[in-house]
């Protein structure tokens, strides 16, 4: 049952890698990515119940943090076109 | 009463996998970008929550139940944080949320 639940991810995750390569806009690409960092973390959490070692688990809290740190970064660079450096003065650009 | 509890719990997992597929499929065949964030947090609040509540009744009273619930907390705070400044990146770039309109294709 648990290997029913795995294939479904894989399909769900198929279906977002889709969409994140033909998303129109770029929010479209960042909105299947976080998509596809939710589904990979199921998918870690899934595994390791699959195969009997529950190690999984951590590294799916540490894809977690990392899937939200990622989508505000590429969210803040979108939004305002760098990432906020603060060793760049104003006035040089 | 463990019998009881496995069923419980399968159809929980098997609850979750499919608003996993069903959110993925609303990621693709949903117009526009506003829509197609709804079908995203699908994934996030139903199919995760379903999930990850049918692995802790798996896992009974261990650490993976523990390890379970931190998950499930890191989702449940940061998914709609994501998605809210997704939609707000968005909505500050100029992407129109009128579903009518024509999707503007990407500047960069």
């Amino acid at each position: 049952m648990f290997a029913a639940a795995a294939v479904a991810l894989l399909a769900a995750l198929g279906l977002a890698l889709a969409r994140a390569i033909g998303g129109p806009t770029v929010f479209d690409r960042a909105l299947a990515a976080n998509a596809i960092g939710t589904l990979a973390l199921l998918m870690l959490a899934v595994i390791g119940f699959l195969t009997g070692r529950p190690e999984f688990l951590d590294l799916a809290i540490l894809y977690g943090l990392l899937n939200v740190v990622g989508t505000i970064a590429v969210l803040k660079f979108f939004r305002f076109g760098d990432l906020g450096d603060p060793g760049e003065a104003e006035g040089e650009r | 009463m463990s019998m009881a509890i496995d069923a419980v719990s399968w159809a929980l997992i098997l609850a979750g996998s499919a608003f996993c597929v069903v959110g993925a499929l609303g990621l693709v065949r949903l117009r526009g970008f506003y829509p197609r964030t709804h079908a995203a947090s699908v994934i996030d609040s139903a199919g995760a929550g379903l999930l990850l509540a049918g692995l802790m009744l798996q896992a009974g009273w261990t650490l993976a139940t523990v390890k379970l619930l931190t998950i499930g907390l890191l989702i449940f705070f940061t998914s709609p944080t994501a998605t809210h400044a997704l939609a707000n990146a968005a909505l500050a770039r100029g992407l129109s949320p009128d579903p009518h309109a024509k999707e503007e294709p990407s500047k960069r």
